[in-house]
This record gives C-alpha cells, sequence and structure tokens, in this order.
C-alpha cells in the first residue's frame, strides 16, 4: 500500500488538491468550499477533534498532505449530515470526510490508533471473513481492542446490552463458535478481490475520465 | 392629485403611453425621466401611497441621510409634470398585444376616499377597529405570524412600546393602525384609507359620519380601466426572504432576533419604540448587537444569489448602535466576505476604524437563547484562526437577502427572467423594460441608474411608434 504512496507523491509532485480532485470521492467538491465555517460550526463533534471539515478543504488547497491523511477528523465524522444540510455551497462533505479516510488508509498514512479506524478494520475483517456480521465476534474483538483488562470491564458495562440483543434475536451466542455465513464464501471473496482489482486498476491509471 | 381615470384618457394624446408598473423609487424615476422628456406616462402603484421600500427606511448609505429629503424632491416633480398620472392601489391584471401598441387591463381598489381629504385624522378618531400596521414589517410579531409579514401583502405588525424612561419598556407588541388610516405619516398622497374590513359595520358609518369635508365615498367599488400603451416599464421591486426559513437561526422562536428591515423600522422616531433600540423579548436596550451577514444569500438552500447591498446595510446599521449608546454601543458583524465596491469601499474603511465595530470573519452555524437572560448566542467557527465561539449578544439582526417582489407564475404577461427570479434584458420581452430591483438586487443609487435606462428604452419605442430595431432582430 505505501509503495501506492510514493507514487502518487510522485505523480501529483506538491499539487495536492488536485490529487484529491482525482482519487477521493466526491474530491472534485473541494474546490468549491468558500471557507464560511457552517460545517465545522454545526458539527456535533466539532469541539473534539484536531480538524473540522472547512480546516481540511483549507489544508487541502494548502497542500498540507500529510497532515491532511494523518489527521483524526474524517474518522470522528458521524455521518450526521448536519453539516452537508447547512453548507451554502451544498458540498457532499460527508462523504468526502468518508472518502478521506478510505484514501489515508490506502496510503498508508491514516493514524494507527484512531479508534474509528480500529472498529472499521476490525468491522471490515469480521465482514470479510464469511461475508456476514457476527456481532459477538466484532462486539469482544472491539472490547478487547485496548488490552485485556479494558475489555472485562467494557464487556461487564456493556453486558445489559449484549443480553438485550439476544432476548431480542439481534444476536446469538451460538455465533462465537461459528455462526452464519454467506452460501457462497468462495464466490464471496472472489467477488471482493475482483472489487479491489478494480479500484487499483483506477487509481493506477490516474485521473478519471472527465474529472477535468 | 387629478382624479385617476378622467385624467388617464386625457393622456392618450397624439404619442403613445408610457406605463410604469410599481411606485417605488425605480418606477417614481422612471416615470418622471420619462415625462419629464415630454412624454405621457401612467404610473400604477399597488400600495395606497408610493415611495416603496426607501420609505421604511431610517437612514442611507453611504451619506446617512434620511429619505425623506429625496422623496420630497420627487413629489414636487411629480406635481409639476401635468403630463404625468399617478394611479394608487392599482395593479396590472392583464397585457395584450405588441410593442408599440399594447392594451393593459388595470385594476383599482376601492380607497373609500376621495381627493378632499385634508388629512384632517377625524375620521381615524372615530373608527374602534384596529389591525396590525403592515408598515412596520414583521417587527413586534411573534412566530408564525412574522414569517407571513416578510411578503409584500400581510397584516404585519409592530410594537406599541412607549417611549419612557431608560430602562424596560416591556416586550415589543405588535404596532396596531386604526381601520381608517394613513399609512404612515409622510405617506403622499397625502389621504386617508378605508381598511377594506370595515366596509359594511357600525366603523364604516362612523367614519362617514366624523368626515367634515365629504371625502368619504362608501359607495366607490372596485373598477377596472382599459388603457391604450406603447411600453410598459415593470418597476415592482423587491421583498425579503423570508427569514423562518433560515431554521438555525432561530427567527421566530427567539424574539431578540430581528431582519435589517425591522431594525430600520425600530430606529423611526415615529416608529413602533419611538426610535429606540431595544431587545423585543423584555424592552431593555440593546448596546451589543450583532449583524449575520448573507442570511438567506449565497446560499444553494435558499437565495443563490449575492443580494449585494446587504453588506453596506449591516455597515450603515453599525452606526445606530453609537448613535443612540455612544461609547457603550458595540457591533459584530459576522461575514463571509465584505461586499462593498468602488466609492462604498471608503465607507467600509470608515467603519472599520471605529474600534467599537468588530468584525469576524464567520458564516454563524446556530443561534440559541439563554433561558433566564433571553440573550441570542452565536455559535460557529472563526475562519480567520479557526477558533470556536458562542458569543452572546443583546439583539441579533439577519442582513435579510432580496427577492423580487414578484415572482414565476405571478406576471401578468410572458417575461424572461433569470435563475433567481430577476428580470432579463431580452428581445423576447418586447416593449416591457424592467427597472430597479425587479433586474437585480439593487442599492438605490443603481436602482435610479437602471430606471433611467428603462426610461430611455420606452422613450424610444414611443418615437418610433414599435420597437426600434425589431425588424433586423427578426433576420
Ligand atoms: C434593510 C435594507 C436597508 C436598505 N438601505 C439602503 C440604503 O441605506 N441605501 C440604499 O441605497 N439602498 C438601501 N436599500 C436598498 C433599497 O431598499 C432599494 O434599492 C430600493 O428600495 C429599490 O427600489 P425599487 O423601486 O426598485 O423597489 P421597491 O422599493 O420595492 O418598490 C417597488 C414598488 O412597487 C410596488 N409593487 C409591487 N408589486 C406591484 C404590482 N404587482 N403592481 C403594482 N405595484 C407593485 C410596491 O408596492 C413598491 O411600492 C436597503 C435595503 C434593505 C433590505
Ligand atoms: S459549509 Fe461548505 S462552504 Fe462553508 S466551509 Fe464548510 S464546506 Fe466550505
Ligand atoms: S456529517 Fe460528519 S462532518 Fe458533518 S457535521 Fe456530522 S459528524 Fe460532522
Ligand atoms: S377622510 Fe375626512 S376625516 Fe378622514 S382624514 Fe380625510 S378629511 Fe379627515
Ligand atoms: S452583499 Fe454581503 S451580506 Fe449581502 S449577500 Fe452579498 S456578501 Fe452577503
Amino acid at each position: 500500500m505505501s509503495e501506492n504512496n510514493n507514487e502518487m507523491i510522485e505523480r501529483y509532485r506538491g499539487n495536492f488538491l488536485r490529487e484529491v480532485e482525482d482519487n477521493v470521492e466526491e474530491g472534485e467538491w473541494v474546490k468549491m468550499c468558500m471557507q464560511c465555517g457552517v460545517c465545522s460550526g454545526s458539527c456535533p463533534l466539532g469541539p473534539h477533534w484536531d480538524f473540522g471539515p472547512q480546516t481540511l478543504f483549507m489544508m487541502i488547497r494548502a497542500g498540507k498532505r500529510d497532515e491532511v491523511l494523518a489527521a483524526e477528523g474524517p474518522w470522528m465524522c458521524t455521518s450526521c449530515y448536519n453539516c452537508i444540510v447547512r453548507c451554502p455551497r451544498e458540498l457532499p462533505i460527508t462523504h468526502i470526510m468518508h472518502g478521506l479516510a478510505h484514501y489515508a488508509v490506502r496510503m498508508g498514512l491514516a493514524p494507527k490508533n484512531q479508534p474509528t479506524r480500529k472498529f472499521s478494520d476490525l468491522f471490515w475483517k469480521n465482514l470479510k471473513a464469511d461475508g456476514r456480521v457476527n456481532e459477538l465476534r466484532l462486539g469482544i474483538s472491539l472490547y478487547f481492542m485496548h488490552g485485556f483488562v479494558d475489555g472485562i470491564k467494557t464487556a461487564l458495562k456493556k453486558a445489559p446490552l449484549g443480553l438485550g440483543m439476544v432476548r431480542t434475536k439481534r444476536m446469538n451466542p451460538m455465533e462465537f463458535f461459528g455462526g452464519h455465513k454467506v452460501r457462497d464464501r468462495k464466490g464471496f471473496h472472489r467477488m471482493l478481490e475482483k472489487a479491489e482489482e478494480i479500484e487499483s486498476a483506477r487509481i493506477e491509471k490516474g485521473p478519471r475520465p472527465g474529472a477535468e | 392629485m387629478p382624479e385617476p381615470v378622467p385624467g388617464i384618457e386625457g393622456a392618450g394624446t397624439d404619442q403613445g403611453v408610457i406605463l410604469v408598473v410599481g411606485g417605488g423609487i425605480s418606477g417614481i424615476t422612471a416615470a418622471l425621466e420619462a415625462t419629464e422628456a415630454g412624454k405621457d406616462v401612467i404610473l400604477i402603484e399597488k400600495r395606497p401611497f408610493i415611495g416603496g421600500r426607501i420609505t421604511q427606511l431610517y437612514k442611507y448609505f453611504p451619506k446617512l441621510c434620511h429619505p425623506v429629503c429625496g422623496l420630497e424632491i420627487n413629489q414636487r416633480r411629480i406635481k409639476a409634470s401635468p403630463r404625468l398620472s399617478v394611479l394608487t392601489m392599482a395593479s396590472l391584471e392583464s397585457l395584450r398585444g405588441t410593442a408599440g401598441d399594447y392594451t393593459a387591463s388595470v385594476r383599482i381598489a376601492p380607497r373609500y376616499v376621495n381627493d378632499r381629504c385634508t388629512a384632517c385624522g377625524a375620521c381615524a378618531e372615530a373608527v374602534q377597529a384596529e389591525f396590525n400596521d403592515e408598515f412596520h414589517d414583521g417587527l413586534g410579531l411573534t412566530s408564525a405570524d412574522r414569517s407571513h409579514a416578510a411578503s409584500d401583502d400581510s397584516s404585519g405588525d409592530s410594537s406599541g412600546a412607549d417611549p419612557s424612561g431608560d430602562s424596560s419598556t416591556g416586550p415589543l407588541k405588535p404596532a396596531r393602525r386604526k381601520g381608517a388610516y394613513l399609512p404612515y405619516p409622510m405617506a403622499w398622497p397625502e389621504r386617508f384609507v378605508l381598511d377594506p374590513r370595515i366596509i359594511g359595520t357600525e366603523d364604516a358609518r362612523r367614519a362617514f359620519d366624523a368626515c367634515r369635508y365629504g371625502a368619504i365615498d362608501l359607495d366607490m367599488t372596485e373598477e377596472t380601466v382599459e388603457l391604450k400603451v406603447a411600453a410598459v416599464i415593470w418597476a415592482t421591486g423587491w421583498k425579503p426572504y423570508d427569514a423562518a426559513k433560515i431554521q438555525p437561526y432561530g427567527y421566530g422562536r427567539i424574539p431578540n432576533v430581528i431582519t435589517s428591515l425591522e431594525l430600520e423600522r425600530m430606529m423611526d422616531p415615529l416608529g413602533p419604540t419611538g426610535g429606540k433600540l431595544v431587545r423585543p423579548s423584555d424592552g431593555l436596550p440593546a448596546r451589543n448587537v450583532a449583524f449575520i451577514q448573507c442570511a438567506g444569500s449565497r446560499d444553494r438552500n435558499h437565495l443563490r444569489h449575492c443580494s449585494r447591498i446587504c453588506c453596506m446595510v449591516s455597515l450603515k446599521q453599525s452606526t445606530y448602535t453609537r448613535e443612540r449608546y455612544g461609547d457603550e454601543g458595540e457591533a459584530t458583524i459576522y461575514y463571509i466576505d465584505i461586499r462593498a465596491i468602488d466609492r462604498l469601499e471608503d465607507f467600509y474603511r470608515k467603519i472599520k476604524s471605529d474600534p467599537k465595530v468588530r468584525f469576524i470573519k464567520s458564516k454563524v452555524a446556530n443561534i440559541t437563547a439563554d433561558p433566564r437572560s433571553g440573550d441570542p448566542i452565536l455559535h460557529g467557527v472563526d475562519t480567520e484562526g479557526y477558533r470556536r465561539y458562542s458569543n452572546p449578544h443583546d439583539l441579533v439582526v439577519l442582513a435579510i437577502g432580496m427577492q423580487p417582489s414578484v415572482g414565476g407564475d405571478d406576471f401578468p404577461f410572458e417575461v424572461v427572467v433569470n435563475r433567481d427570479g430577476f428580470i432579463e434584458p431580452d428581445p423576447r420581452n418586447g416593449a416591457i423594460f424592467a427597472a430597479g430591483c425587479a433586474t437585480d438586487a439593487l442599492d438605490v443609487n443603481r436602482s435610479v441608474q437602471s430606471a433611467t435606462a428603462a426610461a430611455l428604452r420606452a422613450v424610444q419605442v414611443v418615437n418610433a411608434g414599435t420597437m426600434p430595431g425589431l425588424e433586423s432582430r427578426r433576420d
């Protein structure tokens, strides 16, 4: 993944805005931002992270590649859509935030210990294995994300929630020993591989057609 | 003023007549320019008086003079123009024909008061019924009522708080007027009006009996007249964007959030607060006033265009706090960027040098109200440094956007409008020429320029008897 990173640095030679436009989901919208501040001001997570959308978009234009791709901001977005409905320029801010997070992973620059990032990784691994989300295993791996002792504490705190989920058939304790799967697991994996292939080819090719 | 209908027929002389629709500063200017160039002109105005929106303004930027004096000069010019007829309470119903040869159908609503009125006011004293006073826009009205007041024909509002000592005058109440009234003290024509809602009631009789000049005519009815006209100048102006639609700013929910137009009404010494700058929630002095720019403008969720006057309006209004409270008055302007161009830039520089006026580069994200003090609190992020703020103020003024007062399907003829609803110059419009804020969001200076241009186009049509250059355009 990070040879990808060097390649991109080489290809765009400091024009990070262009790089974002070509490679990040909805990235071509970034230049439409007029820096009014409504998105950051409206974001419920705003007070708790390093850079809000407004700042990130300015940093992209200023070519702050390393800072943007290592930022926590894109990982903190909860998709509440407050910013999207208020942005006077109708930027698809939420999607750009997720696009940036995804791109940061591809470049190998995403923050290593960012909890949402970890959750996303776990969620993905979990899903990829059997084609279905195994809530029990996902939950357990999450609890132990910060180590064994923390995990036990969290698990105890969340016990009523888990029991509730079992009661309402949202989670099956037997999942720990196997769990439900998609029927054609091999086909599912082949499908994922194909998707990755297409995605990499797209990145290889550089700018999307019509992105100019 | 001559009695309208016979006056018009007299005007139908050997040359084509120019019809001006809308009697704001643009319509008045266009009518005067055309008539002073020797043309016959009929000006029709929907409201019972002429002058349009500027009659609601306290002061003009950039000179900070009072709009009244400009209006007085225009009234004198109208009186000195025998070939200009002014019809109030009139609107255009339909327009048929082609450039140089139109037939206009004009509907005139009954005023129930004829030209013998001396404006003595006896009828108003006799009448008992009261209504919200539409002259003061939404000021003093609460919640739902207020957003209706933003549109042209609602029964607006303001408060009757009395201008006593310097402490609280109590919450602002909507201003009321009688069922027989003069729309505002300087109204021209200086003639009273009977509200149609009192016709057929005991109050109509009371008004009639009170008038010693035989000026009240309860038998007046609506009439429609057909006019032959050569060209039309469309000058129906603007209305404020409905502030209640900008949900995060709480207009209508938070009493201490008002519009820039309401602030103009509040400053009027003869207005609802007697000219006191106060908070609608409790009538306490509003010393620390915030202005929010682009309220409804430059926003794809609201009006897409820049309303162009509101930066200058807030700069002007920032002087109001100083005027009322001296060094205790403060203004804070929250902006995306300040658009004051050409010579107006000097005014901006002057305001900027006042230490009591602060500029914060940020579009406010939302407003909450402190439950105890009623202070509006502005939340957002400052673009210069990306600092988060939550600033309390006494009063918030939304620099409200401008939109055309007539829009969409309301035109009585086919006309080409742009994305924002303003009329475009286009050959397909024939001899219909737009002037002033019907063409774009303009200040008075630019409205007058645009009106003069429209008058010239109309005069050309009259002189040529048809649309000059029409033949060549058809090829
Ligand atoms: C808060 C605020 C403060 C402002 N302060 C300033 C300032 O200090 N200096 C400055 O230069 N500009 C100022 N402006 C701008 C100024 O108000 C406009 O430039 C001016 O009013 C434009 O005049 P107009 O004649 O084009 O439109 P209007 O004033 O809107 O006049 C239109 C007229 O047409 C009539 N009408 C509407 N529809 C019809 C119809 N269907 N039939 C017949 N008649 C109709 C209306 O009743 C009205 O009388 C301010 C604007 C705002 C919002
Ligand atoms: S709200 Fe939209 S225009 Fe404003 S800073 Fe955010 S992204 Fe840019
Ligand atoms: S969608 Fe994401 S970035 Fe936008 S306001 Fe919500 S949390 Fe913040
Ligand atoms: S209508 Fe009669 S009573 Fe009323 S103001 Fe005019 S002259 Fe006076
Ligand atoms: S004139 Fe100023 S406040 Fe008004 S819309 Fe334009 S930038 Fe915004």
